[in-house]
């Protein structure tokens, strides 16, 4: 910390006043700053240090360089089956719930009666414990006594296995998420009501129809608000744990077809105490939502229109 | 949507709809109407489920009413696997001390970004910032095995310690509050000779008690529904949270043979748990939106 404030910021050169601001401003943050140090960074480096070992928290760690990497990339089949099954989460869950709940929120910023029970209804499932809507998903997909297979049968239409079909695991846990994404209608609902009603105004009066309003007006204004969604989504998804640990098991369901990354990094370090390849995992991870979050910040450049700001 | 708003033909009553019009507040209400059934169903399949009994729960079609219902199954649930301790480690082991050390060192952290000046601030902000990405995955393996050096491995402090240090989601949302009050308060506590902590408690912190309340009933919700952090870190049954409790109540269906009543109880269960979550919902519903559209939108 010393070294860093003295080449960033040479003490000498400093005004009184910024002295005095500093030394303030440093003893407010000291609480975030020794946890940043020791909750943050220490097990970053920690964790990429136990990357590269063999560890089973009962013997000391081995170092074997990059063995657990080289064995994740080209020995261990289940991982790219849980690579792919997380892309395809993320893919899918992430549009699906955007889009959705894009729309739900402009039905919403219609004039509607009763606009704060329906905007309840959608947030309720986001904050709930997770445990318990994964326990009623749980029962509901059931293909004997849920549910969703219940009536289906009364209407004379087949069942279906949402839990024991490995085609159809992944979409089960989808529709849950599209289910659970009340907080971004609840953040959508609130950008649209900041877009200026003069907007609407104006174009009204030029003769734009209700579609040309939208296009025009709508998602421009709205797409700061789609970025912070999407980035909070894409982020979300990739570390979604406990609706796939505990709807699907520990083992992800038929052929590990619903075993997410998170549960199965849970899996490797908690079940089979391999701490070096979990963290080896964890710093994939880590790489890989650092390198996706950045391209959406470079790629809003392109989409994002941030002239409506106040 | 303006296109909603009609332009009244007759003055002072309320222009009759066109068909059109009519036609979409029809449609509108009834896709409403479709949602708001489908998105609540799990709920009223969680709460009738748990008032069956088993030849209900197995029963095809599926019972909507139960009929009888089984209203004992509720305190049988909760009472004979334990619930009311599970309840009481949730609430005072859990979340009071970590909502109660989150809302200490966040509004003194977010202090110190938006109403101090200092050189360097706006980057370390930005750094703080950066941190919300942080995957968890990335630091549980090490905190893991530094909580596991130190003994900490079932007991609360795991997941109650960190919160002393501040969250970078708690600081960026209260930094957003503090932000708003404007600097002349301060100032004239300056001229009276008060120092910055002295302003901080004296003059800022009274004027944000609201926003104080969202990041404690965010933080409380937060532990509420915790699953992950104690399913690392607590093995002990006496000392499970609620979300254990109710995993280990899973247990009870498997694919060998479901126990008896498995089903309503784990339902029973679920309900008593999320309902305060609900009660508090609607109590602070206004407190709840805001939260989440401060941090949402400003980001």
């Amino acid at each position: 910390m010393q070294s860093s404030r003295a080449s960033a910021l040479p003490w000498a050169r400093l005004s009184s006043r910024d002295r005095r601001g500093l030394i303030t401003g440093l003893l407010f943050i000291s609480p975030w700053l020794i946890g940043f140090l020791a909750l943050t960074i220490y097990p970053l480096i920690y964790s990429f240090y136990v990357s590269l070992t063999r560890y089973d928290l009962l013997r000391p760690p081995v170092f074997i360089g990059m063995a657990n990497y080289v064995e994740l990339f080209t020995k261990d089949a289940q991982f790219w089956k849980v690579v792919y099954n997380t892309i395809f989460y993320v893919i899918f869950s992430v549009p699906l719930s955007l889009g959705f709940s894009f729309l739900v929120a402009n039905l919403l910023n219609a004039r509607i009666v009763g606009r704060s029970f329906f905007r309840a209804v959608m947030y309720i499932p986001a904050i709930v414990p997770g445990i318990c809507t994964a326990m009623v998903w749980l029962f509901l997909l059931n293909i004997q006594y849920g549910a969703i297979n219940g009536l289906l049968q009364s209407f004379g239409l087949p069942s279906v296995p949402f839990l024991s079909n490995p085609d159809l695991a992944k979409p089960s846990l989808i529709m849950v998420a599209v289910w659970a994404t009340g907080n971004a209608v609840v953040v959508f609902l609130a950008g649209l009501q900041d877009v200026p009603r003069s907007l609407y105004e104006a174009a009204t009066v030029d003769g734009a129809n209700g579609w040309q309003q939208f296009r025009n007006i709508t998602i421009p204004m709205s797409t700061p608000v789609i970025l912070y969604n999407l980035v909070i989504g894409f982020i979300g998804a990739f570390q979604e744990f406990t609706s796939a640990y505990l709807i699907f098991g520990v083992n992800g369901g038929p052929l590990n077809s619903a075993l997410l990354y998170s549960p199965f990094l849970y899996q490797n370090a908690f079940q089979y105490l391999r701490m070096g390849k979990a963290s080896a995992l964890a710093w994939l991870l880590f790489i890989v939502v650092v390198i996706g979050t950045m391209m959406l910040f470079r790629s809003s450049a392109r989409w994002v229109y941030y002239g409506g700001e106040k | 949507m303006s296109a909603i708003a009609t332009p009244p033909a007759t003055p002072r009553r309320r222009a009759a709809l066109t068909p059109r019009e009519l036609l979409v507040e029809v449609l509108k209400y009834t896709v409403l109407l479709v949602l708001t059934v489908t998105w609540l169903f799990p709920f009223y399949w969680m709460f009738t489920s748990a008032i069956k009994d088993d030849p209900q729960v197995y029963t095809i079609p599926p019972v909507l009413i139960p009929n009888p219902a089984y209203w004992n199954n509720f305190a049988d649930a909760w009472g004979k696997n334990n619930f009311n301790l599970f309840a009481v480690n949730s609430v005072f082991l859990y979340a009071l001390p970590a909502t109660a050390l989150t809302v200490i060192s966040s509004a003194l952290v977010a202090y110190g970004f938006a109403r101090v000046r200092w050189p360097g601030r706006d980057i370390m902000f930005y750094i703080c910032l950066i941190t919300i990405m942080l995957p968890w995955q990335v630091t549980m393996v090490p905190l893991f095995i530094t909580f596991k050096s130190l003994g900490w491995l079932n007991s609360y402090l795991p997941l109650v310690v960190p919160n002393a240090f501040g969250s970078a989601f708690f600081i960026f949302m209260m930094r957003q509050f503090f932000m708003t009050i404007p600097e002349e308060l301060a100032d004239a506590a300056r001229i009276d000779g008060a120092g910055e902590f002295g302003i901080f408690v004296r003059v800022i912190l009274p004027l944000t008690v609201p926003a104080l309340a969202v990041v404690a009933l965010f933080r409380f919700l937060w532990a509420w529904n915790d699953f992950l952090g104690p399913l690392i870190y607590i093995n002990e049954q006496d000392l499970y949270p609620l979300a254990l409790g109710i995993n280990r109540l899973r247990a009870n269906i498997s694919a060998t043979g479901t126990n008896a009543l498995a089903y309503p109880y784990l339902m029973a269960v679920s309900t008593i748990v999320v309902s305060p979550i609900l009660l508090l919902f609607f109590m602070a519903q206004r407190t709840f939106i805001e939260g989440i559209s401060v941090t949402g939108i400003k980001g």
